[in-house]
């Protein structure tokens, strides 16, 4: 094996991690807002996922072109969500949340599975037998395009919170609610907003992996549990913390399936996590609570 | 009683005559009914995967059963399907079974896997009810010493032999002998089943290659970048594969996207990358792939008649292995049948045991089967997409089309 192996292996790795990255953002920002965890992010992803799908196959959009737009109804699914049903549980204890959500899980998983049924759907775009050359490097031209597009999606987001009043007012809350109430902002709209954010970056994710993976209804269960391995490396409600999380993910299944064997790829992204939540429990970029 | 009801003290011999006729009539009637219970359909227990993990491959089986009945009844055999489903798994298939025969299946049918197969074949046994395998590959099956069970399938070491030597045939044909491969391989039950015959039968065939790397990864990988780039790192002469449908599809795109071009992308015997969804994902990047697999013989009518139905009747789906032994299941059954002349189970099997049928849809010689059960006749062909379509490229007396190998480099394909 030659350094362009190794090469390629790598940029490979760190490509799908910024898209795993992506994914996990949304769990995140939601989490580090209203400490609700939310156990429906693989489903809702699938959700985005067929929005895409049917956007491609019925309208002919391409999925890059159809992520303002899935994005957009996811925010309106999970902003009605949050303040409908999900606001009603803030406060109970962890288990009944948990219990809502993977009952919403189950709900769309049943529901994707209605409509769409078991097999596994994909598109096929010109792109998806392209590639860049640069030297010994090939690039997957989609997969590029994802991970270009994960980063102005997260950078955005970084904006929102860092340069909107909206994104200050929902720091404030995520720092402390009451004093937030106390000064007069609106936490449940704040958290619904939230809610609808965390749901919209899910459907951009959902949107761009689209491009790399094929959909079934089965899908959400291995997402929810990557995006969970992900946020708690990176540290759980940190936003660059998502993307490192995702990008480390990433690299250690391209490099241990390259090292060792593809099929132990995953023990890797585990054995990670084990090792993060042994050296350092709040993750790589979390804050000590 | 009425003035004109019958009173045997009062019979006058008009009345009787009428009474003879009316009986005579009754039984002229009668007579022909008793030939007609002879002709009872056979109740055929049909046991297949509809859902649970095997429900693609169990729904395609299902098709295959139920797309030759018009034909069948044409040739004058006589059948009914019990459908059931076995949802994929042993103990749901194997109550599946006992119930159809408490419901009154003559014969049973199925069951695509085999550790159901095996589980069926139990009950089978143990109620004396011939069963007539479609798809499994178990040994065990017809080595076990069944009396009623019935194998149209090859085993798995005929498979894999039969897969593994029409390489040399494929080399002979194309003048191209290449010195190495690499084998990818998914890691379920059956993929490591395919390795361990692979591994054992290779030193004893004595092919002209050596396999110089083995990649093993997970029939639900989403992503095969990794598993690609090792193997396009081996530098083999060409690509040994053992797939599912959705792998195969990842497997070949990666290797247009990594240009990974090698003489050829072949398999000794597993599916998907002769399926109608791997041609349609992979468009012209799917053709030159090649499976060493059982399949049907463009040289029977038979197998041209149930081809032409099948497109018809399901335009999006695959007419492949899984459509013709199943059909050639049910053909199985209702030729005993037929031959019978019986519903009865004891008779049935003994007709079974006398088959011989040389019209058929899958290649190979009659349909015969041994004291075990195992039809030996089957025989396996190289399967080559070209132009988009799964064609007979070997055996010679049986190509469609000539072999395409070394395979042109994915860049020049239009």
């Amino acid at each position: 094996m030659d350094a362009s192996f190794f090469m390629n292996v790598t940029s490979a790795g760190l490509l799908t991690g910024l898209v795993y990255g992506l994914m996990a953002l949304g769990l995140s920002v939601i989490f580090g807002v209203m400490r609700v965890v939310n156990f429906a992010h693989g489903d809702m992803m699938v959700v985005a996922m067929y929005a895409a799908f049917l956007m491609f196959t019925k309208l002919g959009v391409e999925p890059v072109m159809a992520l303002p737009v899935v994005a957009g109804g996811l925010f309106v699914l999970g902003y009605l969500l949050q303040r409908f049903l999900i606001n009603r549980f803030l406060g109970v204890t962890e288990h009944i949340q948990f219990l809502l959500l993977l009952s919403i899980a189950i709900i769309i998983t049943n529901a994707m599975l209605m409509v769409f049924g078991p097999d596994a759907r994909n598109i096929q775009l010109e792109a998806s037998f392209e590639s860049y050359s640069v030297g010994p490097l090939i690039l997957d031209k989609v997969r590029v395009i994802a991970a270009f597009t994960a980063g102005g999606v997260a950078a955005l987001l970084w904006a929102f919170f860092r340069y909107t009043t909206t994104g200050t007012a929902i720091r404030a809350c995520a720092d402390n609610p009451i004093g937030a109430r106390v000064v007069g902002l609106n936490v449940e709209q704040l958290y619904a907003i939230t809610f609808g954010i965390g749901t919209a970056c899910v459907g951009a994710a959902g949107c761009l992996l689209l491009l790399l993976v094929d959909v079934h209804p089965h899908l959400s269960s291995d997402y929810t549990l990557l995006g969970f391995i992900i946020v708690i490396l990176g540290g759980l409600g940190s936003l660059g913390g998502a993307l490192l999380g995702g990008i480390l993910v990433g690299l250690s299944e391209a490099l241990s399936g390259a090292l060792i064997a593809p099929s132990l790829k995953s023990m890797f992204s585990f054995g990670l996590l084990i090792l993060v939540l042994l050296l350092r429990p709040q993750g790589i970029l979390g804050k000590k609570p | 009683m009425s003035d004109n009801a019958i009173n045997p003290s009062a019979l006058t011999r008009r009345q009787f005559t009428a009474t003879a006729a009316v009986g005579a009539v009754a039984a002229s009637v009668g007579l022909p009914a008793r030939s007609a219970r002879a002709a009872t359909p056979l109740k055929l227990g049909v046991l297949l995967p509809r859902s649970g993990h095997l429900a693609l491959i169990g729904q395609a089986c299902q098709r295959g059963a139920e797309i030759g009945l018009p034909m069948l009844k044409d040739l004058g055999y006589s059948v009914e399907l019990m459908n059931a489903d076995t949802e994929s798994n042993p103990d749901v298939g194997r109550t599946q079974a006992e119930k159809l025969i408490r419901e009154g299946a003559n014969m049973l049918m199925g069951c695509f896997d085999s550790a159901t197969t095996l589980a069926v074949a139990g009950v089978a046994e143990q109620k004396g009810v011939p069963f007539v395998v479609n798809i499994g590959a178990e040994p065990k099956i017809t080595e076990q010493g069944f009396k009623y069970v019935f194998r149209n399938f090859p085993s798995a070491g005929m498979l894999g032999k039969g897969g593994l030597l029409l390489y040399k045939d494929m080399f002979a044909a194309s003048g191209v002998t290449p010195k190495t491969a690499v084998l990818l391989h998914i890691n379920d039950s059956f993929g490591m089943g395919m390795l361990g015959g692979i591994n054992a039968l290779m030193p004893k065939l004595d092919l002209p290659f050596t396999i110089v790397e083995t990649i093993a990864y997970d029939p639900k990988a989403r992503d095969l970048s990794i598993e690609v780039a090792k193997a396009k790192a081996a530098k083999a002469d060409f690509v040994m594969t053992v797939t599912r449908l959705n792998d195969a599809i990842l497997l070949v795109r990666e290797m247009v996207k990594q240009q990974m071009d090698t003489m050829g992308i072949t398999s000794p015997g597993s599916p998907g990358m002769y399926d109608k969804q791997f041609l349609k994902a992979l468009g012209k990047y799917a053709d030159f792939c090649s499976v060493n697999i059982p399949w049907f013989d463009p040289k029977q009518d038979m197998a041209t008649a149930l081809s032409k139905t099948f497109e018809k009747a399901f335009p999006d789906e695959s007419c492949d292995l899984n459509v013709g032994f199943t059909f050639e299941a049910v053909l199985i059954a209702a030729d005993a049948h037929k031959r019978a002349g019986s519903n009865d189970p004891q008779v049935l099997t003994e007709a079974l045991r006398a088959t011989n049928i040389e019209k058929r849809v899958m290649l190979g010689g009659p349909i015969k089967f041994e004291a075990n059960g195992q039809n030996m006749n089957l025989r396996s062909a190289v399967v080559q997409n070209l132009n988009g379509r799964p064609t007979v490229v070997l055996p010679a007396e049986s190509a469609e089309a000539k072999l395409v190998f070394p395979a042109p480099a994915f860049k020049s394909r239009t």
